[in-house]
């Protein structure tokens, strides 16, 4: 998740708080895994400094807490920019299992077992994301099963290669 | 929790087919079980063995403390009336009937009066989102409403045990999700045990924990873990 554009588009329909965007961002993004406010603060200077966002007012005090901002017309270009750009489509998960299935073969360690503990892990996960979109709201329900599916993948792509370890043993180790 | 059913070093095969090569399984009284492998691994298999359906060439088959495998074929019968309650992936529901009729049928046969086997029957309608539904021919019925009729009639005898062979396998996503949220909903409530079997990890993940399938043998790799 890129952090900075996406308190741009949070930032876009009004002035905000940062406590604000921060509330914002966990309810609708940050599943399980809220923002901090030191990121959230950070984030926002650094905004600020390259002409993103300019602070709209600030209630008597200083302090970051106290600052509301509000986009500028770069940081409507900049989250329009990045909103258009399509993601490098790059499983990026399974370019690390591959690599360690592979490694074990090649030192003969046992990637069945690997596998194996991964899908228990992706498993894990699922239960969680199961409960998740079970509670909804929609779009959190959404989300999770967006997880669910790319763990879903991941886990056809783990079975695919463990029918096919023996095959992929041969064609790796020399 | 105590265990409720379990296979000992069971074997099944069919002609030359070696289905299960010695497998066991343990599962405990009110948990949502997934077996999980690839196709052909013995997962329905092992489902009839453990069920009653058929007995296994050699091995153990224990329910609730008593040994099934070696219960005659009229004592498997009554067992899988009085105890199981069965969904699979289709052609379960008795097309000539109605969908209620569908429901009432295993009490009947189970040897409930006929006004009150109805009776019970219609209970479930409301429960699984079928209302006004009960007098659909069953070939009438969406997929989905199809399969919750049978869950419906799975439930109907109020099972120890639910057994699922593939239950979403003919369903889209969304109205698989639907079927699987009433029926660990529904378990859950009514205290059941479920046994899952799938090969889609999304289905699975509705279960508490999941066993795999591979040639003939069950892989437990949470309790080897443990
Ligand atoms: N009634 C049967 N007659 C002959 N072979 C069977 C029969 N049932 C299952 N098999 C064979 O036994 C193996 C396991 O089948 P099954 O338990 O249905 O696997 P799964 O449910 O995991 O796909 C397969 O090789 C299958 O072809
Ligand atoms: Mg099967």
């Amino acid at each position: 998740m890129n952090v900075s554009t996406t308190l741009l588009g949070l930032l876009e329909p009004q002035p905000s708080h940062g406590y604000e965007l921060k509330h914002e961002y966990d309810t609708l993004f940050g599943i399980g895994k809220p923002l901090s406010f030191g990121q959230v603060y950070g984030t926002l200077s650094r905004l600020e400094r390259d002409g993103q966002i300019v602070m709209h007012d600030s209630a008597p005090g200083g302090g970051p807490e106290r600052r509301r901002y509000v986009i500028t017309s770069d940081g409507v270009t900049r989250l329009e920019q990045w909103l258009a750009a399509p993601e490098q489509p790059e499983p990026h998960l399974q370019a690390v299992l591959y690599v360690k299935v592979v490694l074990a073969l090649l030192s003969d360690r046992p990637a069945s077992a690997y596998l194996d503990a991964q899908r228990t892990a992706h498993l894990d996960r699922m239960r969680e994301l199961t409960a998740m979109r079970k509670a909804g709201p929609l779009r959190r329900s959404l989300l999770a099963d967006f997880g669910l599916f790319h763990l879903e993948a991941d886990l056809r792509w783990m079975e695919v290669t463990m029918a096919r370890l023996n095959d992929l043993r041969a064609e790796v180790v020399r | 929790m105590s265990v409720l059913l379990a296979a000992r070093g069971v074997r099944k095969a069919f002609g030359t087919t070696d289905a299960l090569r010695g497998a066991d399984l343990e599962v405990r009284d009110g948990e949502i079980l997934a077996v999980m492998g690839p196709s052909g691994s013995g997962k329905s298999t092992l489902l009839h063995c453990l069920a009653g359906i058929f007995p296994p060439d050699e091995g153990e088959v224990w329910f609730d403390g008593n040994r099934v495998d070696r219960l005659s074929e009229a004592g498997r019968t009554a067992l899988r009336r009085t105890a199981f309650g069965f969904v699979f992936q289709f052609g379960q529901l008795v097309p000539e009937l109605d969908a209620l009729d569908n429901v009432a049928l295993p009490l009947l046969l189970g040897g409930v009066r006929r006004g009150e086997a109805y009776a019970q029957a219609a209970n479930w309608f409301p429960r699984l989102g079928l209302s006004e539904l009960e007098h659909r021919r069953t070939g009438e019925l969406s997929g989905g409403q199809a399969q919750r009729v049978a869950l419906a009639r799975a439930l109907a005898v109020r099972p120890k045990v639910i057994f699922a062979d593939e239950p979403t396998g003919s369903l889209d996503t969304l109205t698989g999700e639907q079927v699987m949220d009433l029926l660990v909903d529904v378990a859950r409530e009514e205290g059941a045990t479920v046994i899952i079997v799938t090969h889609d990890a999304r289905v699975a993940a509705y279960a508490d924990r999941e066993v795999v399938v591979r040639d003939g043998l069950v892989s437990d790799f949470r309790a080897a873990a443990r």
